[in-house]
């Protein structure tokens, strides 16, 4: 075994890669959940915006159209939940399931035809002198548009949420849709602009799994992804910069496992394979431990249904 | 067993409707465990399939199957083509052996070719191509071209095949540069686009800028193409990743062997064969040299390649250790076919242990 072939740097810059998928479409679902609204449909938006994104960067050559257009396909999926949910009254828990079963099977059949192709390549951003810098240099300054934008965009979420007069009334309407209400707002309509957000958010990630990360098209290639972005909404108490580090930590140990592999190190391969999982689940025993703050944390109209006549 | 009556009541009587129609077409049936359009193994098993369709035409009936899940799923769609007629199936993965054989045992008179398998029966052939011969070449390949002497490989699951590969690439890597280091990872699936493109990664970070991959997909070549580095082809051409970063490939020409099956059971004279071909026989072909590659290597990796078509050099050939350090193979001796088809060891100087 030798560690000292694993380059910390180089391992830093390559989970910001790996990370990013979870990170943007656990964003996408930390603002619907502040809305008040449970949408358990990631894992099936995400792949839905991997296959859109693919289809239309092949077909048009641009990178750029694709993810724009894995985002309009992801935020038009999680309309279906939207208006299921919001307008029918649907149980959340249930039609959110039934939307990444679906997508799953959605993306399968929009994806006859792509199995095998490459898509244009996603250029990095060229931010000149800064990645020469030394150190730093390839840790922050060397990756594409998409890494950025997901950095940029836990900014605007916190900042939106805190300082914002959006931010306040998304808040008001996940914490007492009733109240909200009493004030004026439209409640569902709020929440269907939080979902297609959120919808959005997840097609782009899933958009940067299939143009960038891999970058291939094949039937059900997130695996899982939306599944772990739900956990660590809840992992981050529902706070974007929290949100940050658990992609990150999740990212980062999906990585160190296939490098520790490479130099070598003497453990079984599906211990490393499952320690991913186990953290994540380690992570959410140590957070809920503490009942009360998990509990304050929550925004408290969390998966309930909101009628104007209730 | 009332669900089981009630099986066989139908396979009756789809037995007796379909008899009368189909007695004189023979019906083949492929079982794939990947997509067919996956661009490696299971495209170019479809491939082959479809030549072997192209010579016999209107003669015979084609079924396939695709993207079929190893264990119990594997056994259903096996079990629902014999009941649908099939004569002939092909089942073409690894992990489908015990699917095979017990599917066989219900249907006697139904064939079954196995590929990359040990198990037979009265009617289970099995059949399989001696990569180790290709990956011989492409090992010569990756410690000639590598640059910082580490060379990284894929592999997929812990079983004689793909261990036959690694040790077969390490000692002709070795051969070529003496210095050469391997990292093996092992990602437990043979078809995972995005496991795949991250264990590349994970090489390259890591120094190594020669990956082989014994997976099927060719995201490890999309990702060396972005990243740099070099690559090969694996069980198809994958020209499309030519001149680089793919070097060289490892094409598996399934379609003869097809034809002669199906030929057989035509003529009825199919029996339960065990087949293993290589470069000689043709079952294994080497894709072309890429230009990035120095002649005077190109010429190297010919003669190489030339030397085991002919059986005068075994890829296998001793002195040779185990990677415990105990002997194997003693000077000039020749690993004989059934160590190597039960292959559980390394050889000396891969590091790292196989999984269990």
């Amino acid at each position: 075994m030798d560690l000292s072939t694993i380059n910390p740097l180089v391992l830093i810059a390559s989970l910001m890669v790996a990370a990013t998928p979870i990170l943007l479409a656990a964003l996408g679902e930390l603002v619907v959940e502040k809305a008040g609204v449970l949408n358990l449909g990631v894992e099936g938006m995400m792949i839905t915006g991997a296959i859109c994104g693919f289809a239309i960067a092949v077909e048009t050559q641009s990178p750029a159209l694709g993810f724009l257009a894995a985002m309009a396909g992801a935020a038009l999926l999680s309309l279906i939940f939207g208006v299921l949910t919001q307008i029918l009254l649907a149980n959340q828990v249930a039609t959110g399931l039934a939307l990444t079963l679906f997508g799953l099977g959605l993306s399968a059949l929009l994806g006859q035809g792509y199995n095998g192709l490459k898509p244009p390549p996603t250029g990095k951003l060229d931010l000149g002198p800064l990645g020469d810098v030394p150190v730093l240099g390839k840790v922050l300054f060397s990756h594409d548009m998409i890494v950025y934008v997901s950095l940029a965009l836990v900014v605007a979420v916190w900042a939106m949420l805190r300082y914002t007069r959006l931010g306040l009334i998304l808040r008001a309407v996940g914490e007492n849709h009733d109240a909200a209400h009493a004030l004026g707002y439209k409640v569902v309509r709020i929440r269907l602009a939080a979902i297609t957000f959120g919808g959005a958010c997840a097609g782009l990630g899933g958009a940067y799994l299939s143009l960038v990360r891999v970058p291939q098209w094949t039937d059900g290639m997130t695996a899982g992804a939306g599944w772990i972005a739900l956990a660590i909404v809840v992992f981050a108490s529902w706070k974007p910069g929290r949100a940050l580090l658990g992609a990150y930590l999740f990212g980062g140990v999906t990585v160190l496992q296939l490098n520790l592999q490479a130099a070598g190190l003497a453990v079984p391969v599906q211990y490393l394979s499952m320690s991913p999982y186990l953290i994540t689940i380690l992570v959410l025993v140590i957070m809920s431990a503490d009942r009360g703050r998990a509990a304050l944390s929550a925004p408290a109209c969390l998966g309930r249904v909101f009628h104007a006549s209730s | 067993m009332k669900f089981g009556s009630i099986l066989a009541g139908v396979a009756l009587a789809l037995g007796l409707g379909g008899a009368a129609l189909a007695q004189d077409k023979v019906k083949v049936g492929f079982v794939y465990v990947g997509p067919i359009n996956d661009g490696g193994w299971s495209q170019h098993h479809h491939e082959s399939a479809l030549k072997m369709k192209e010579h016999f035409g209107d003669k015979i009936d084609f079924v396939f199957q695709e993207s079929v899940p190893e264990g119990a799923d594997a056994e259903r769609t096996m079990t629902q083509m014999a009941l649908s007629g099939a004569d002939l199936i092909f089942t073409t993965s690894f992990g489908y052996m015990d699917p095979t054989i017990n599917v066989a045992a219900k249907f006697p008179d139904v064939k079954f070719e196995h590929a990359t398998g040990y198990k037979t029966a009265d009617n289970v052939s099995v059949y399989s191509a001696r990569f180790y011969e290709g990956r011989a070449i492409t090992g010569f390949l990756a410690g000639k071209m590598t640059k910082s002497n580490k060379i990284g490989y894929i592999a997929s699951f812990p079983i004689p095949e793909v261990i036959r590969g690694i040790n077969s690439t390490y000692i002709h890597a070795k051969k070529a540069n003496p210095d050469v280091q391997l990292s093996v990872i092992w990602i437990n699936t043979w078809f995972d686009p995005a496991k795949e493109a991250d264990a590349t990664q994970a090489l390259l970070d890591q120094g190594v800028d020669v990956v082989l991959a014994h997976t099927d997909s060719t995201a490890p070549l999309a990702v060396l193409e972005k990243a740099g580095g070099y690559g090969f082809g694996q069980a198809a051409d994958m020209a499309e990743y030519a001149p680089a970063p793919r070097i060289s490939s490892i094409i598996d020409e399934w379609a003869p062997y097809y034809i002669d099956r199906v030929q057989a059971v035509i003529d009825g004279t199919w029996e339960s064969v065990n087949t293993w071909h290589g470069i000689k026989e043709g079952m294994v072909g080497i894709g072309e040299f890429s230009e990035v590659i120095p002649e005077q290597v190109r010429i190297e990796a010919e003669s190489l390649k030339e030397a085991i078509s002919a059986g005068d050099y075994h890829p296998f050939t001793g002195p040779l250790k185990k990677q415990d350090g105990t002997d194997w193979l003693a000077e000039g001796e020749v690993a004989d076919d059934g160590t190597l088809a039960g292959m559980n060891f390394y050889v000396e100087g891969v590091t790292g242990d196989i999984p269990q």
